[in-house]
């Protein structure tokens, strides 16, 4: 008895919840808006990069919203939580072009989950731009397929050009072992020739690998010029107490991936003097007040911390710029979907948070190397390297 | 009774797939029904294993990788047919659980929970490290989509029709499987392994059988899956997915092959349910798991079927 009356409270329980279920279900929407679709891996393991993202382009959406939308239409937003995981990625992709019928695609967070969407896009012709880095999401160029972030290939560059004129000729590569250090070596040692530099040592490590110098000894013998090591939080952080514990006194060079308060906070003292590129975000305040690019990013800056107080990044300006990309594109196009794609494909000078814009047939992430910065850590904070 | 209940399960179900595929027209619930078929073909193997074997795998993801890494990796390098692959994956998800199977069934318990987790973590980590092969943590693309000879079967609805014909057809395997001698010697087992080997049973080789089975059908939904999504990538096949195909058994009913279909549907299907609630999704998606748990702990299919015999019982005793 006890039992059958606990089973009612339940069902009885599930059933107010599915009743909560309807009333929070969008009521039927006026077709009198333009959609605009997100995948974001909002939880899970990237919820550092989905997160923000979410949070800007809602914001953005807002933002045209109150100013009157486009061409009198109203924008809508639809985001969908990939966790991440590629499977989710496709089926909330379909879900968005055959169910929500979106005129275009923002995200996904992560490069397998925008490898997996990919062919659900092309297939679709469904205009889609990716928040994610990997080189392979552009290259080859796919007709409706875009992104915002910027690519290993500009970091190394940057980093490389800068080593040029230290006039180091010997580096020694850490790559962390999951995608973001593979991409990064391919290109640290396809790009090593053009800047006459080689590689002299190649170690890797495992992405929660608690101490690195067994790694850092071995490279101490092959006697590089610098070391650059590849990789997130908070591995980079643990070479570079390491490095100053097995006092190297070899130059430090990391990736665009630690450009965050997080690693210096990781890192303490250790990361004195550590050189890295980064995305003009990190160091917007220090840029002088003619740069170009400083207004857009003192928008966004200022806009995400009024709104949700702090934790503004780099990777919410891949969806913001995303965003902005879109409704540029869309003004007067009345919703076609291949106008939308040809207009954003021609699109040139476009200044963004990651960068300014030059999108062409052949070049569909559209930033160049002036997308990052050198900078240093310098008294604990970041300082422009010049 | 027992012919006649399964026959209109089959019917109810490959119906109610033909009404969807006659009357809908829209990609999106084609592959989310697709999603579904292969994620009962996972549960219902490893149901087997586990339901009614009693034999606890928490590295099935490892089998469904390998069979997607095979033929996507015979399909992007070599560039051979689905058909010709077809047979390669099932032949090595097959043979790895032979290979794994004979050392690790002969641990019981927690032990054999480890030692199916460690091959799991194996197999990830070889998916994620050998590049040159699988295309590493960025995964392998532009794998080719499925053609029987020169019949082709785009994703949609023909590929949900293929699936779910597929996964009829392991269903009746299974029935076969359980009523037979050999499934009578599994329950054995799960009751009392020694008690089984004292009547005669060949314990050691029953299990082997069961286990490389369960492989070769997750095998069989790593090809399904690679060729609908035509990329495979090293998360798909992860810790958690192991851990998601459990959950379908468990919360569907152990020992019960219907319960596997239930199980899958669920855990498909919650999340685009729970969409809704936005940020409280996980939240609301763990509670109806633990309501489910606490109140139904042999598994949705057992709970329901002791709820309406309780409700008939009932009206009868107030009858008389």
């Amino acid at each position: 008895m006890e039992r059958a009356r606990s089973v009612k409270i339940v069902g009885g329980v599930l059933l107010a919840l599915l009743a909560v279920c309807w009333m929070l279900a969008p009521a039927a929407v006026a077709a009198e808006t333009y959609k605009i679709g997100g995948l974001f891996s909002v939880t899970g393991p990237a919820s550092f990069l989905g997160d923000p993202e979410k949070k800007s382009m809602e914001m953005f959406a807002e933002m045209v919203n109150a100013a009157g939308g486009i061409n009198g239409k109203q924008l809508e937003v639809v985001i969908y939580d990939t966790e991440a995981d590629p499977t989710k990625a496709v089926s909330f992709a379909n879900k968005l072009i055959h169910s929500d019928k979106v005129l275009a695609i923002i995200g996904p967070s992560t490069t397998p989950a925008t490898m997996a969407v990919i062919p659900e896009v092309e297939k679709a012709n469904i205009p889609f731009i990716s928040c994610a880095a990997g080189n392979k999401i552009t290259l080859p160029v796919k007709p409706y397929v875009f992104k915002t972030a910027q690519s290993d290939i500009q970091a190394v560059a940057t980093i490389y050009a800068y080593m040029k004129t230290q006039g180091i000729k010997k580096v020694g590569l850490l790559c962390v072992d999951d995608g973001f250090g593979q991409s990064g070596k391919e290109q640290l040692l396809e790009q090593a020739a053009a800047y006459g530099i080689t590689v002299v040592a190649e170690e890797s490590y495992g992405k929660t690998d608690p101490d690195m110098t067994a790694q850092l000894t071995k490279m101490r013998l092959a006697k590089p010029d610098a070391i650059v090591c590849w990789g997130t939080n908070p591995g980079p952080a643990i070479v570079a107490r390491n490095a100053q514990q097995l006092q190297l006194n070899i130059p430090l060079y990391m990736s665009h991936g630690v450009a965050s308060p997080k690693f210096i906070q990781l890192a303490g003292d250790a990361c004195e003097g550590i050189m890295l590129p980064s995305g003009k975000i990190a160091v917007a305040g220090l840029l002088p007040d003619g740069q170009h690019q400083k207004p857009v990013l003192m928008d966004y800056i200022d806009r995400f911390n009024a709104k949700y107080g702090s934790g503004v990044s780099g990777f919410g300006g891949y969806a913001w710029d995303g965003m902005n990309i879109i409704t540029q594109a869309l003004c007067g196009t009345n919703g076609d979907k291949a106008v939308l794609r040809d207009r954003i494909e021609n699109m040139k000078g476009l200044v963004g948070v990651s960068g300014t814009f030059n999108f062409s047939a052949v070049e569909h992430n559209g930033l160049g190397s002036d997308s990052f910065v050198m900078i240093k850590i310098q008294n604990g904070t970041w300082a422009l390297v010049d | 009774m027992r012919v006649l209940a399964n026959v209109i399960g089959y019917l109810l179900v490959g119906s109610a797939i033909l009404a969807v595929g006659l009357w809908v027209d829209n990609y999106y619930y084609f592959q989310l029904l697709t999603f579904i078929g292969i994620n009962t073909l996972l549960a219902v193997g490893l149901n087997m294993l586990m339901g009614y074997a009693g034999q606890i795998s928490l590295g099935h993801a490892a089998f469904y990788g390998l069979g997607a890494y095979t033929t996507g990796i015979l399909g992007v390098h070599l560039g051979w047919p689905p058909l010709v692959t077809l047979p390669c994956a099932l032949l090595v998800s097959g043979l790895v659980a032979w290979l794994v199977g004979r050392p690790t069934l002969k641990l019981h318990g927690y032990y054999l929970g480890m030692g199916t987790l460690g091959v799991g973590m194996i197999v990830h980590v070889l998916f994620r490290e050998w590049s040159s092969l699988t295309g590493g943590p960025s995964g392998l693309p532009g794998i080719p989509t499925l053609s029987l000879g020169p019949l082709e079967i785009p994703g949609g609805r023909p590929y949900m029709f293929v699936v779910w014909g597929v996964v009829l057809v392991s269903f009746a395997m299974c029935q076969r499987l359980v009523h037979s001698r050999v499934g009578r010697a599994l329950r054995a087992i799960h009751f009392s392994e020694q008690a089984a080997a004292a009547v005669g049973v060949d314990t050691a080789r029953a299990k082997l059988q069961v286990f490389v089975f369960a492989g070769v059908l997750a095998g069989l939904a790593g090809f399904l899956y690679a060729h609908m999504v035509t990329f495979v990538s090293p998360s798909s096949f992860g810790f958690l997915v192991s851990v998601r195909i459990v959950a379908m058994v468990v919360i569907g009913g152990m020992a019960s092959i219907w319960g596997s279909l239930f199980g899958a549907s669920l855990l498909t299907m919650l999340p685009e349910w729970l969409h809704v609630f936005s940020e409280y999704e996980v939240l609301v998606y763990g509670l109806i798991l633990v309501v489910v748990m606490i109140f139904f702990p042999q598994g949705l299919t057992r709970g329901m079927l002791d709820l309406y015999e309780r409700a008939r019982r009932g009206k009868t005793g107030s009858g008389s």
